[in-house]
């Protein structure tokens, strides 16, 4: 299991997350832009993902819903808004309902894909307008899992 | 109408972490705090005031004075949130792992 970077900067309201993966870029890069690979690993278990609609190109969108095990869908609308093949490409995500009626503002993704001897680095840096956007995934029940304690305030608020 | 406050914003301001960062030490007054600062103690007491809406801090009235106390509880929600961000994002690209294991078996 590789490790994940993850660098919160508050002002700036970004996220930044890296991670490899043991694979070659092409693969790696139809993960992310594929249907069909796409939703078996987007939803974080026991959440599936079900994509309704999916055009990869700039201009395009995915609209797609994270549905429980009870069956609820929460629906997410991802629009293309560049794309560089195998290299880059930005999108904005934006919570929907089930007629695809984008909750505004969501946040944007900027998505950078390099490879060196078979590992596939992927960088994404997320753009929120209001970090406290994110804070709806609270309500879409992830609240598994991780106690975290303050151990440090000055980390937290210094990052 | 009444803006909702949340500690996002809160701590998206420069002066309002550094408050933050000093009544974490120790407890102090709106004045202490003012004399910490080049701008006007309006300034800083609106600071304040926000922190106090989004519960990040705490006042405690000792004789005459009133003293202002970080909110512990709150600052852990900030952590909380997006160590539960991180969480489902380790749970995704483990998952992908496996996906991606899987599809080099097929190709061979």
């Amino acid at each position: 299991m590789k490790s994940l970077d993850f660098i919160v900067d508050k002002t700036a309201k970004t996220v930044f997350v890296e991670r490899e993966f043991t694979a070659e870029l092409p693969l790696v890069w139809d993960a992310f832009t594929k249907q069909e690979i796409l939703d078996q690993w987007w939803a974080p278990k026991p959440f599936t993902s079900k994509t309704k609609i999916m055009d990869f190109k700039v201009g395009g969108r995915r609209f797609y819903a994270m549905v429980s095990p009870e069956g609820q869908e929460h629906w997410s609308i991802q629009k293309y808004t560049s794309i560089s093949p195998k290299t880059n490409f930005k999108m904005t995500s934006a919570f929907a309902d089930k007629d695809e009626n984008p909750q505004l503002p969501g946040s944007d993704w900027d998505l950078t894909f390099t490879e060196q001897n078979g590992t596939t680095k992927v960088g994404i840096l997320i753009k929120n307008e209001s970090l406290a956007r994110m804070e709806k995934m609270f309500e879409m029940g992830f609240r598994e899992g991780i106690t975290v304690t303050l151990n440090s305030l000055e980390e937290l608020l210094t990052a | 109408m009444k803006i909702r406050r949340d500690v996002f914003q809160a701590i998206a301001d420069p002066t309002r972490r550094a408050i933050l960062l000093l009544i974490a030490a120790q407890a102090m007054t709106p004045n202490a705090i003012a004399e910490e600062f080049h701008t006007s103690r309006q300034a800083v007491s609106k600071h304040i005031q926000v922190l106090t809406e989004c519960e990040l801090v705490k006042q405690e009235q000792k004789g005459r004075e009133i003293y202002y106390h970080i909110h512990e509880k709150k600052m852990d929600e900030i952590d909380k949130w997006m160590a539960q961000f991180k969480n489902r994002l380790e749970t995704q690209f483990n998952q992908l792992d496996n996906v991606l294991l899987t599809l080099k078996k097929q190709k061979k």
